[in-house]
């Protein structure tokens, strides 16, 4: 066994929590470049402008991209053959967290419960979603999801015969009537088969893939373009105001699904997407 | 858009929001009052109490923000706009008390625009996820009411060409909606 020290997990957790706040990822920052050249629309160009130009600033003064710091959410790989010594690795996470949500000046999000709303004003706990893989390793991968678009994401328990069609009038749906509300441009991840939870939790995993990226899956590939042009036809535009990009990706995940099942889930993501990786 | 800048002094003028069209671009100076979801129910939880509100609403904007913690020396932390929307089962029980704009982002229910036009308000967009660039148009800000709720505080701001578009106006008019048709292809 391999043993990772729980002090060295805190501060990796700490780390990608202060650093992913301002300084955004290349992907993204290349893909508001690229809807930039080619926005049609006035005023959607000009809000394009505005968050490359707020994205530099963040970067250069070390302040949050957004206000909305965000909930941490984290997809951890631990080898089978890594062990955390001194502590759990959800403990040493959190603690992670509560250090880099306070020293990095970043706002808390948090509340106990959903109807109590109590803040628990170090933005714990974080939401830690883990795997067990093969080898030595750890691999932490971070990100600070908004409320604004996780709010407006949606999942939906298809039948097999809607297939295809189903799936993307599903997505595209969502898309629309989300309208303004999660700060386009956004990065849409779909999740596809599996079950309930399983679905969902694909959507969000499929953000992870760098923008620009195609899917290994040729036939997912294919489906990504199909939803990411009538997503861009629908003239939402940048933050709503009317343009031709609505979101700058489509991301899809799949997964095998019951014969008589066709769950899709839709996790919306703003252009404000920030995520960052390490192993330890 | 024109094209056009269209300076708008806070808290606004009687009168002044009736010249306001959905799409202008405008940079707002003066006061701002800070208020989310929370503070929103305590305002009208007290104004149904016949109590008088953490500020005089009429004439008044208020910002729908929950800025990052400032840091050493600076006014504000990163302070763009929330999604309005959590707002508006709220929002016209203070327009009817005096409030004259909204500053936050997404689109708002019917029952809003309804209450814009009949107590002649507005509501404004910032560039949602821009919290880095507005917060250097935010010269100071002081915590005046509910300083239990955090980030959801209600803060009193003074700003400098604080960028936004108008979104809804005294007309009913929606840049969302016209902004949408213009460039949507079916």
């Amino acid at each position: 066994m391999r043993k990772i020290e729980f002090q060295t997990v805190v501060d990796a957790a700490k780390e990608l929590c202060a650093r992913s706040a301002s300084d955004l990822p290349a992907d993204v920052e290349r893909a508001l470049a690229a809807a930039r050249a080619r926005e049609i629309s006035p005023a959607g160009a000009e809000i394009l402008d505005s968050l490359l130009e707020n994205a530099r600033v963040a970067r250069d003064e070390k302040r949050p991209i957004c206000q909305d710091t965000g909930v941490a959410v984290f997809f951890i790989e631990k080898g089978a053959e890594a062990v955390v010594a001194g502590g759990t690795l959800t403990d040493a996470v959190n603690e992670g967290v509560r250090r880099g949500y306070e020293e990095a000046f970043l706002r808390k999000s948090i509340v106990r419960g959903p109807l109590d709303r109590v803040n628990t004003k170090d933005n714990t706990p974080a939401v830690i979603h883990l795997e067990e893989v093969p080898g030595d390793r750890i691999s932490i991968r971070f990100m600070a999801k908004g409320g604004g678009c996780e709010n407006m994401s949606r999942l939906a328990m298809l039948t097999p015969a809607e297939g295809r069609e189903g799936v993307i009038r599903f997505v595209v749906g969502a898309v629309d009537a989300a309208g303004a509300n999660p700060c386009p441009p956004i990065v849409v991840g779909v999740g596809m088969g599996g079950t309930f939870e399983v679905a969902a939790l694909l959507a969000k995993k499929a953000l992870f893939r760098e923008i620009g990226s195609p899917n290994p899956a040729p036939a997912l590939e294919t489906l990504e373009k199909e939803i990411l042009e009538k997503i861009n036809n629908l003239g939402i535009g940048p933050q709503g105001m009317g343009g031709v990009t609505t979101a700058l990706a489509v991301h899809v995940l799949s997964h095998p699904c019951h014969i008589a099942s066709l769950p899709v889930a839709v996790n919306i993501e703003c252009h404000a997407h920030r995520s960052a990786e390490v192993v330890l | 858009m024109s094209g056009t800048i269209i300076k708008v002094k806070s808290p606004l003028a009687e009168g002044a929001v009736e010249s306001f069209r959905a799409g202008d671009v405008v940079r707002i100076s003066g006061v701002l009052y800070t208020a989310r979801d929370a503070a929103h129910k305590r305002i009208v939880e007290a104004l149904d109490a016949g109590q008088a509100p953490p500020f005089e609403l009429s004439g008044q904007i208020v910002y729908y923000v929950g800025p990052t913690p400032a840091r050493p020396g600076e006014a504000i932390g990163s302070a763009g706009p929330t999604t309005s929307c959590r707002m508006d089962s709220y929002a016209p029980r203070l327009l009817e008390a005096g409030l004259k704009g909204m500053i936050g982002k997404g689109n708002r229910a019917p029952v809003v625009v309804e209450a814009m036009k009949k107590y002649r308000a507005v509501y404004f967009a910032a560039v949602g996820g821009a919290g880095a660039l507005i917060s250097k148009s935010i010269k100071s800000c002081e915590i005046i009411a509910y300083e239990d709720l955090g980030a959801e505080a209600v803060r009193k701001l003074l700003v400098e060409d604080f960028p936004a578009i108008v979104v809804n106006d005294v007309l009913g008019g929606d840049i969302y909606e016209t902004g949408r048709k213009k460039y949507q292809r079916l």
